[in-house]
């Protein structure tokens, strides 16, 4: 982020700095494919059993604390949530959906899983490719931004940074969607750091890693992975929590693509240039 | 500005296509032939990776007897239908037999009895279905290992073929009768065992009796219930399918590590 060039003569303030490297922009865009293929594969997997428990067994006589279900309620089919005791009508979407016009039990409705209909074993097809893919791009961008000093950079956090005083203005100025300008715009504000740093360092390990514990093959090679997510039945609870909290990021991370400048942030995204408007004169 | 909006008309098309593509193209990718080879590149990959992980042979989890599941959920077939089954379940598989044939020395027989006498293996394990749920139970059988040394393997054996008395998908050709495979360094796994008792009782018809599979570090379709035979061979692909197993025949991983 310190080489930058400027657009034209000395008359213009916008410059355009370089960004991202072509190793980030690469493999976020690898992401994104890996990530689309995995959780709609993901859900096809967890369609062939839709209940989640927590412990080293569970199966269907088991206490499940998630389950997605239909049934009958007062002789009309029904699909529903039930999330600890409670029971949420989700008929039209979990549960119980449309196929080719036919109402179908089905955990997540067609549209959501690949292939769109119940194939439990082409969608682990699907799953362990991209999961491979995914891994070792992960392992690229990971061992490139260390040696590159990117992390250290651009998303190492200060004391400053982390002051309760600061958090509380940055979550404000996100709140009114006032986003950084100028010189600030150069680096990354704290909330962007936290987030990135928690998907990065938190989220996208624990799925390899619930995902990895859920494989009896690999339990055996490294049982500690049972200690530390409570069991298989819980490593996938953790999974599809951890996978619910991607979603939700991508949906925020998109949202905040779009609020501060598509065009912009799409760019640097594909060329690594970064636009700034600088205030007052050029010097 | 016209520039502009002729690129973002382009953006916004393409991305709309690209979209359009991933969402109606899965099905049409499925059927590609190359395609279902790149995507099936990666069984091999997971069956390397596990096994170089595996090469010391580590064993399985094994669990307290305070862990075992409540109800252990009977999978697959219920209760094998034939009339063959029937008459040996009623005699209390008294002349029920185990075979061992293929390549090896000495095709071999044994009784239910037999097999009982013969040195035991007691594991308390997790089932894991590939369908995503486990369940915990307790299981005592013979060592695969000594009972096909026992046979003596022929220089060319690779696999052990596992023919079952259950017929999960009733057709014409029989080609709906249960079978598994392992090949010999699963075999040899002190884990991998014939299993005649669960839980400290004869085994249920639910769950394969007079004699099932045990090959922990795998899943549950590799664990074969209903054991009549055991061959011996070189390579499992003249036989029904020829993928090596029923649920393979029908697109599930013959390496059920993961």
């Amino acid at each position: 982020m310190n080489e930058e060039r400027h657009q034209s003569t000395s008359h213009r303030r916008t410059i355009l700095v370089r960004r991202h490297s072509i190793v980030t922009r690469l493999t976020h865009w690898l992401n994104v494919l890996c990530l689309s293929f995995l959780i709609f594969s993901g859900l096809q997997i967890f369609n062939a059993y839709p209940r989640l428990h927590w412990g080293q067994y569970g199966a269907d006589d088991d206490r499940a604390f998630i389950t997605i279900g239909a049934d009958e309620r007062n002789g009309e089919p029904r699909g529903f949530v039930t999330v600890g005791g409670m029971t949420i009508g989700t008929t039209g979407v979990l549960g119980l959906s449309k196929m080719e016009g036919q109402w179908t039990p089905r955990a997540f409705p067609g549209w959501l899983t690949l292939p769109s209909y119940q194939d439990l074993a082409a969608g682990r097809r699907w799953h362990f490719f991209f999961a491979w893919l995914f891994v070792i791009n992960g392992f690229v961008y990971l061992t490139y931004n260390l040696l590159s000093g990117h992390f250290r950079r651009d998303l190492a956090l200060n004391r400053h940074e982390l002051a309760p005083r600061h958090l509380w203005q940055e979550i404000l100025d996100h709140a009114r969607l006032r986003f950084p300008e100028g010189e600030k715009a150069r680096h990354y504000n704290v909330l962007q750091k936290l987030t990135y740093i928690i998907v990065v360092a938190g989220l996208l390990p624990l799925m390899v890693l619930t995902g990895l514990t859920m494989s009896p093959g690999i339990d055996a090679a490294f049982p500690v992975l049972l200690d530390i997510f409570g069991g298989r039945p819980s490593a996938r609870t953790i999974h599809f929590i951890s996978a619910s909290l991607l979603v939700l990021f991508v949906i925020v991370h998109v949202a905040m693509v779009i609020l501060s400048g598509p065009w912009n942030n799409m760019r640097s995204m594909i060329t690594g240039r970064y636009a700034i408007r600088n205030e007052g004169p050029d010097a | 500005m016209t520039s502009l909006l002729t690129r973002r008309r382009f953006l916004i098309g393409s991305t709309v296509a690209a979209g359009a593509l991933a969402v109606g193209g899965y099905g049409i990718l499925e059927q590609n032939p190359d395609v279902y080879a790149v995507l099936r590149s990666a069984e091999a990959l997971t069956m390397g990776a596990q096994r170089m992980l595996l090469r010391h042979r580590p064993l399985a989890r094994e669990f307290s007897a305070a862990e075992i599941s409540p109800t252990f959920r009977v999978n697959g077939t219920q209760a094998p239908d034939s009339e063959e089954y029937a008459a040996l379940h009623e005699n209390g598989f008294a002349d029920w037999k185990l075979k061992i044939g293929g390549l090896v020395n000495r095709p071999l027989e044994f009784s239910l009895a037999d097999l009982k006498k013969l040195p035991s293996r007691t594991q308390i394990t997790r089932h894991d279905c590939v369908e995503g749920w486990s369940a915990i139970g307790k299981w005592t059988g013979v060592p695969l290992g000594l009972v096909l040394q026992a046979a003596g393997l022929k220089p060319n054996a690779r696999f052990a073929v596992f023919h079952c008395a259950d017929e999960l998908e009733k057709t014409l050709d029989g080609s709906g009768r249960y079978y598994e495979s392992v090949d010999l360094i699963d075999a040899f796994h002190p884990q991998t065992i014939l299993a005649y008792a669960m839980n400290d009782a004869d085994l249920t018809v639910g769950h394969g009796a007079p004699l099932r599979l045990r090959v922990e570090r795998q899943l549950g379709y590799k664990q074969a219930k209903y054991i009549m035979s055991i061959e011996i061979v070189e390579s499992f692909g003249d036989l029904w399918g020829g993928k090596g197993g029923f649920w393979e025949d029908r697109g599930y991983e013959w390496y059920a590590g993961i």
